[in-house]
């Protein structure tokens, strides 16, 4: 059990208000440095369970282990001040802050968890060096986040996710975003960081296609249960 | 890094945020203004007069004998005998006394009959002195003095001529008897600066031919005449007086207001000030009032600004939220943001309000006799602009709480 980073256990939540949609998930983990894809279709709460992972928003009931840490036990502070030790998250687009540059957006997770910082040694030239391992041209370094292309804003995302090294990247459907090559290449980039510091990877998607480069896939049905009742 | 980040949102949004600046800015400047024009138009009122214990008239009001004897607007309605003039001049508490004799006028200026004492002993400003701007105090009986003011509409200079209407907005003149001006005041921001001032006796002279308001017909006295005749007058329309302690002048009023043989006032000048003040400066408070309204106006603005910022900037505060902000950090954004908005309006309205009044100094002291003072901001200025900044964090409070909940809600995830 130590080697798990992720945990849950007897999970259910439900969505507040008018259309009900309530989520149980018995058992799930993810072990050290494994990568899962998670798939299942639109509405089927995918991005609800990475929200009760990290802690954004908290189950009715169970269990989420991060690291051996139960966070539904936390106070609200400590949970956001435990995501920005813990997770790197990469979102589906526009991951980045338009108006900070480059490197304001990679830092930023660093400024909420002092922890992490401390594990990014020198920040600044872990930003540039993961910049340039993510391929990105040099001079991208202080440019505005709103003057780059799509394919590296989502490189810039990765960047983010990666500094200080966390124990788990959570991204959602962070290619639907992308063209078939550039996919290709994203991905490519983001297992070489994965597996060269061990970290484990939740991505979110709903095309089955990437499924052969992952350690694992999930299907949301096998591990969940929804529920739906229109009011 | 948090607040670098905050100025670079704000400043992508560079356009909005500069109208709200601006418009806290002038609405500040106004206020700020008002109340500048306000202390200053006090200042100079209450000035008008210092270093005179009492003034003395018939009894009326106090306010009328203060408007007809120093802003020399109105009339009195009864004048003071020289018989008890002399009898207050000669109280022992009575160090000095000056008569002011009232009635005349040259073209729109006040005519005023006094004494060689009045340009000793008549001060404003804190105790500052008349002072001659060109040639000497009037020496002959048809000498006259005239104000800053009269001498630039008119365009009198030294030895020009003067007539001298009888009565006042009266066609009326006193050809007989032209005056000569003698001697031209300097600039002081008092009624002084509106007037004609002779000596008693050329009072007494003007109306040597005249009887009740009417010439007499087929009269008309040489001026030499004239001038061997007794001139002592019979009446003053009123009198300053300075008294030698404190204490004593309390009792001089007494004595005054107690007078057996005629009805009598005397007034304490800053008492009777404050009381016109408290009338005159009702427009002003009001106006006062208007100008902070439009602060609030301004600082409303800026709520609504931000307001209606949340929407297009949920992508934002969730990005805030996945990297490990909580979500009073994104309500302290909020605020922070206002603040600096706020000061940023503050600080640009009290530039603004510098340079107005560098332009404004000269114009207002020549036009209105208002002296606004350029000081670097005094402490009711500065609490104004904390204030305003104040002000500005508190409503900022309605959309941050907003942005707050938005954001708990949210969590990270935003539906496009
Ligand atoms: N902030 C929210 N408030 C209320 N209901 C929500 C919220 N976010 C999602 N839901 C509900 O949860 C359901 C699942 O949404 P989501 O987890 O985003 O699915 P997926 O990511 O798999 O497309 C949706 O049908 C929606 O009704
Ligand atoms: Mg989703």
């Amino acid at each position: 059990m130590e080697s798990s980073v992720l945990e849950l256990s007897e999970v259910s939540f439900h969505w507040p208000g008018r259309a009900k949609f309530t989520l149980s998930l018995r058992e799930f983990a993810l072990e050290r440095g494994e990568t899962v894809l998670l798939l299942g279709e639109s509405g089927s709460g995918k991005s609800t369970l990475l929200s009760l992972i990290c802690g954004t928003i908290l189950p009715n009931r169970g269990t989420i282990r991060i690291a051996g840490k139960d966070i539904t036990r936390l106070s609200g502070g400590a949970r956001d001040r435990f995501r920005a030790e813990n997770i790197g998250v990469i979102f589906q687009q526009f991951n980045l802050l338009p108006f900070g540059t480059v490197a304001d957006n990679i830092l930023l997770p660093l400024q909420f968890a002092p922890g992490r910082r401390k594990r990014a040694g020198n920040a600044k030239a872990a930003a540039a060096g993961l910049c340039s391992d993510l391929g990105l041209p040099k001079d991208v370094f202080t440019a505005k986040a709103n003057t780059l292309s799509v394919g590296q804003q989502q490189r810039v995302a990765v960047a983010r996710a990666l500094i200080g090294h966390p124990h788990l990247i959570i991204a959602d459907e962070p290619t639907s975003a992308l063209d078939a090559n550039s996919q290709a290449a994203f991905l490519d980039l983001l297992f070489q960081q994965t597996s060269a510091h061990e970290t484990a990877l939740l991505m979110v998607s709903h095309d089955p296609r990437l499924a052969e480069r992952f350690d694992r896939v999930v299907r949301m049905e096998e591990i969940a249960q929804i529920e739906r009742a229109v009011a | 890094m948090i607040l670098r980040l905050a100025i670079a949102s704000l400043s992508a949004r560079a356009l909005t945020v500069g109208m709200t600046v601006l418009a806290i800015a002038l609405s500040v400047a106004l206020y700020l203004g008002v109340e500048k024009v306000r202390t200053g138009a006090k200042a100079s009122f209450t000035d008008t007069i210092s270093g005179t214990d009492l003034i003395v008239g018939a009894r009326s009001g106090s306010v009328q004998l203060l408007l007809y004897s120093v802003f020399r607007i109105g009339n009195a309605t009864n004048n003071v005998t020289w018989d008890s003039y002399q009898e207050i001049a000669g109280h022992p508490a009575a160090e000095w006394i000056v008569p002011i004799s009232l009635g005349d006028s040259h073209r729109q200026f006040r005519v005023m009959g006094t004494t060689k004492d009045f340009f000793e002993h008549y001060k404003y400003r804190k105790g500052q002195p008349l002072e001659m701007s060109d040639g000497v105090i009037m020496d002959d009986l048809f000498d006259a003095v005239i104000g800053a003011d009269v001498a630039k509409s008119l365009g009198y200079t030294v030895d020009s001529p003067i007539v001298v209407a009888h009565g006042l907005a009266s066609f009326v003149e006193h050809k007989d008897q032209p005056f000569r001006v003698s001697g031209i005041l300097a600039k002081t921001g008092t009624p002084v600066d509106r007037t004609v001032i002779v000596s008693l006796e050329a009072m007494e002279a003007i109306h040597v031919d005249w009887k009740t308001g009417a010439r007499t017909p087929g009269q008309s006295t040489p001026a030499d005449v004239i001038r061997k005749m007794d001139l002592t007058p019979k009446t003053v329309t009123a009198a300053l007086v300075g008294v030698d302690s404190p204490l004593r002048t309390f009792a001089l009023q007494r004595y005054v207001n107690e007078y057996p043989k005629e009805p009598l006032l005397a007034i304490l000048p800053g008492v009777a000030l404050q009381e016109l003040w408290g009338i005159v400066g009702i427009a002003e408070t009001a106006l006062l009032a208007v100008s902070a309204m439009v602060v609030v106006t301004a600082l409303i603005g800026m709520m609504a600004t931000i307001f209606s910022s949340l929407n297009e900037r949920r992508r934002e505060m969730a990005i805030f939220r996945a990297m490990g902000a909580r979500p009073v950090t994104i309500l302290g954004l909020l605020v922070i943001e206002a603040t600096m908005i706020a000061t940023a309006g503050a600080g640009l309205g009290l530039g603004l309000l510098y340079c107005g009044l560098v332009v404004a100094q000269p114009i207002v002291d020549s036009a209105f006799g208002i002296w606004l003072d350029i000081d670097a901001p005094t402490l009711r200025e500065a609490v104004v602009i904390l204030a305003v900044v104040g002000a500005g964090v508190i409503v900022s409070l309605v959309p941050a709480i907003r942005a707050y909940r938005m954001s708990v809600a949210d969590g990270m995830m935003v539906k496009t």
